[in-house]
């Protein structure tokens, strides 16, 4: 403000002079006066200044670009046009962002004044805007938040995706649910298993019982005086009937 | 009528199942460990004598005692000798204790496989703090894997004291192994014959898989060459020695009851010499296999971290001194460092302090075992893998393959005395008698997923098995050899299973392996009374890694329970029978 305030002077000083220099000369004069300014106003460590680093070989590898004045009109833009969705801002221009310093690393340092291009916006605007358009301003230059670093402007980080139901839960729903259902199967087909062999033993038992008194040994072939044809048919014999060859 | 004793469907189940067990999480998290730290490839000398020395000659032995006297531990050392009774009470009080904690492990690995569908994987990323401007604090001290490990699955607190309530998403995990095991053993052999396929099978399939991917990847040559380039001084360290005697011992499982409960549903004549020989070989050349997988993966590890920190100096360098990005690769790093320290010193000077020293050598150092390496160190490794999800999947279930199958033997060891009784089996069916065994486990076993739970897990870890382990193995050979008598067990084996036992075995039996174990006893005792106050390592949440405290009075009094209750079965059951004699002699003598 001081440095404004001092340059006003200055041109004050020379516009009431009297009219001794050629009015040609006097605009170039003004011009050089306008660009000290600008000078001044962007400098490394300036009031509302930034530092911005860009690591564009990191990102991209062999499909790096290189950093010319173009992107620095690309860069301008974008911060215009961040400055401009603030409210009491949309008249920021590309031509009210400055840049300087610019190194090889490549770093450089920006301000943003405000129309009259004698004061610069205050830092907590600038970083605002910056803020909620970052994602914009990484993507103009294929870029992500390590490789565009605003130095003194944290970027917000993305939370994770959290899904209502975390994931796990389902898949130890599902692997629970089969574990049960398959130990149900085993503990009920064993129980079928022994009431079936309870069962068994007992039948062949009482068969058993009857049986042994009443085995009478015909011929050396033991028949049975049970069976269910009630006698009609000798055991004895039964094999007998398939030698006979059929009529 | 008599039940038959079930059986194997083949000698392939038993030989199966054998493996099953004795292949373990010891394998792939202790040994390659134990590698590194007593001179990698020179390691393996100490090891194989051991094997050959103590480890084929003690499992033959329990292979032929289970099979000979096809009973469980209880019933199979009172046949020996009716004093000794006590031995097989302590194996199967060890077993209980071990199936306690060890089913956790598996609960971890559920939890771990569960949350690997998920991308990113959530050990790679640290979570946001509370205004999203940066990582969680916790998270930034130590590192993402160790986060989740000790944040969001243990919840660990920061000492044993603070015991904290019973987390629910653990202890659901715990449930689901529990219900796990259970499907496994409930019909006995019959299914336990099933599972050990899979269970013995698998992790192999999946260590295949892992070797050649780790192979193939960049920066595994460095973790290979460090690990078996050998330091031929070692040898002369007696703990090398050791430790592969330990290691022998612990991996193959002996003592516990689960290798005589398998063998006692053998068939008579099953030749259990060649099995004791194939188990013994496989348990070892796994062990060596694994540790190649892991010391591909560290140097994996290694180097990825390394060229990491490479790239952090790098970036400092040139956002300090404002160079072109892209200037400083690895290979001119040393050459601008010293060009800039000559150019700019006050400069250079001025950050020096914050230029870390990275060195490849270093980061392979760090020799890490147990829980730490599986759950730390891979998850570490696998998250920088492409397709990462993939990866872990496999990585957990191997782990869960592993850890299943020694729970089979574990409960098998317990269930096979019980089913055994007369007295529990007739009022029960076995799958009740499951059922209650795995209830109780899974109840007490609660104590381990809460907030101090960890802490608990390492108590049970080193001191539930280890002094019992041995005295119960020392008991058991000269039980054998002394109070059976070997010759008597010599002929036994021989109407068995027809073949003769070789003068090698009975050497070992009788005199080696004995000696060794006393060793192994004496050492082990001594290092316990030289250190004094037992000391355990606590997570501390502020400064982001392990300090060292030490254990509160009644922690001490838990591990001494646990030592005392298994090691005093045998002579409080020697104790027990004897007055029981005398009781009945007094009681027959006013009618003589």
């Amino acid at each position: 403000m001081a440095k404004a305030d001092l340059s006003a002077a200055w041109i004050f000083f020379f516009l009431t002079l009297p009219c001794v220099f050629h009015p040609e000369r006097m605009l170039w004069l003004l011009f050089f006066l306008v660009s000290a300014i600008h000078a001044e106003l962007c400098q490394p460590g300036a009031e509302n200044a930034f530092k911005v680093r860009l690591s564009i070989r990191t990102a991209l590898g062999d499909k790096a670009y290189a950093w010319d004045t173009n992107e620095e009109y690309l860069f301008k833009a974008m911060v215009a046009f961040s400055m401009r969705k603030v409210p009491n801002r949309e008249a920021t221009e590309i031509s009210h962002v400055l840049l300087c310093n610019v190194t090889q690393r490549v770093s450089f340092w920006f301000v943003v004044t405000d129309p009259s291009k004698n004061h610069t916006l205050p830092a907590v605007e600038v970083q605002s805007a910056i803020r909620m358009n970052k994602n914009r301003i990484n993507n103009a230059f294929f870029l992500n938040d390590q490789t565009l670093e605003f130095l003194k402007i944290p970027s917000t980080l993305a939370p994770p995706m959290d899904p209502s139901v975390p994931i796990w839960i389902i898949i130890f729903g599902v692997i629970f649910c089969i574990v049960i259902v398959a130990i149900a199967l085993l503990i009920l087909s064993g129980i079928w298993q022994r009431r079936r062999k309870n069962k068994e033993p007992s039948e062949v038992d009482d068969a058993e019982d009857k049986c042994e008194n009443m085995i009478t040994i015909e011929n050396g072939i033991p028949s049975d005086p049970l069976d269910m044809k009630g006698g009609h048919i000798n055991d004895a014999f039964m094999t007998e009937d398939e030698r006979l060859t059929p009529l | 009528m008599e039940k038959a004793r079930p059986l194997w469907a083949n000698s392939l189940q038993f030989v199966f199942a054998c493996i099953s067990y004795a292949v373990g999480l010891g394998n792939v998290w202790r040994f390659p460990y134990l590698c590194q730290m007593y001179g990698g490839g020179s390691f393996l000398v100490p090891y194989i004598i051991m094997l050959i020395v103590e480890g084929m000659p003690l499992l033959y032995l329990e292979l032929a005692v289970g099979q000979r006297m096809r009973q469980g531990s209880i019933g199979a050392w009172r046949t020996i000798s009716p004093y000794l009774s006590g031995v097989g009470v302590a194996s199967v009080v060890v077993s209980f204790f071990l199936s306690m904690y060890y089913n956790v492990i598996n609960a971890w690995a559920f939890w771990y496989l569960f949350h690997s569908f998920q991308d990113p994987l959530p050990w790679s990323v640290c979570p946001l703090n509370g205004n999203h401007t940066g990582y969680d604090e916790e998270c930034e001290k130590a590192s993402s894997t160790q986060y989740f490990w000790y944040r969001k699955t243990l919840n660990i607190s920061p000492s044993l004291q603070e015991n904290g309530g019973v987390q629910w998403e653990p202890a659901l995990c715990l449930l689901l192994a529990w219900l796990v095991v259970y499907l496994c053993i409930l019909r006995g052999t019959e299914s336990t014959g099933k599972v050990v396929y899979f269970t013995a099978s698998l992790p192999y399939c999946v260590l295949i898989i892992y070797l050649i991917r780790g192979l193939t990847l960049h920066g595994a040559t460095n973790g290979l060459m460090y690990m078996f380039t050998p330091k031929i001084e070692q040898l002369a360290n007696p703990k090398a020695w050791i430790n592969a005697a330990t290691q022998i011992f612990f991996s193959l499982g002996l003592g516990f009851g689960s290798l005589i409960a398998f063998a006692s549903y053998n068939e008579p004549s099953n030749n259990c010499q060649k099995h004791a020989i194939i188990v013994s070989l496989i348990n070892s050349f796994t062990s060596i296999f694994a540790s190649i997988v892991t010391f591909s993966i560290y140097g994996f590890k290694a180097t990825f971290n390394y060229e990491n920190c490479l790239k952090k100096v790098s970036l400092l360098l040139t956002n300090t001194f404002d160079l072109e990005d892209g200037f400083l690769t690895a290979s001119n790093l040393e050459q601008v460092k010293g060009y800039l320290a000559s150019a700019y010193p006050s400069k250079y000077s001025e950050m020096f302090p914050q230029i870390k020293n990275c060195s490849l050598e270093s980061e392979l150092d760090t020799a890490v075992q147990g829980t730490g390496l599986a759950f730390i160190v891979y998850t570490e490794a696998i998250k920088n893998m492409e397709v990462s999800q993939l990866w872990s999947v496999l990585y957990f279930f191997m782990l869960l393959m592993l850890g299943i199958g020694s729970m089979l033997g574990n409960t098998a060891a317990i269930l096979t005395p019980l089913t055994d009784s007369k007295i529990i089996s007739s009022h029960l069916p076995k799958e009740a008698i499951s059922g209650l065994v795995c209830l109780v486990n899974c109840a007490i076993g609660m104590v381990f997923t809460m907030e101090a739970g960890n802490y608990w897990f390492d108590i049970f870890n080193d001191y539930a098995a280890t002094l019992s382990l041995l005295l119960i193995v020392l008991v058991e050979t000269i039980a054998v050899c002394y109070v059976y008598g070997l010759r008597r067990f010599e002929s036994d084996l021989k109407a068995m299973t027809g073949r003769a036992v070789s003068w090698y075995w009975k050497v070992m039996w009788a005199g080696v392996s004995p000696l060794l174990i006393v060793s192994l006893f004496v050492f082990y005792l001594s290092d316990y009374i030289l250190m004094g106050t037992l000391k355990y390592q606590a997570w501390d949440a502020s400064q982001g890694q392990l300090v060292t405290k030490d254990y509160p009075a009644y922690a001490l009094a838990v591990i001494g329970l646990l030592v005392a209750s298994s090691t005093m079965c045998i002579p409080l059951a020697a104790l027990g029978t004897f007055v029981q004699r005398r009781l009945k002699r007094g009681d027959a003598d006013p009618v003589a």
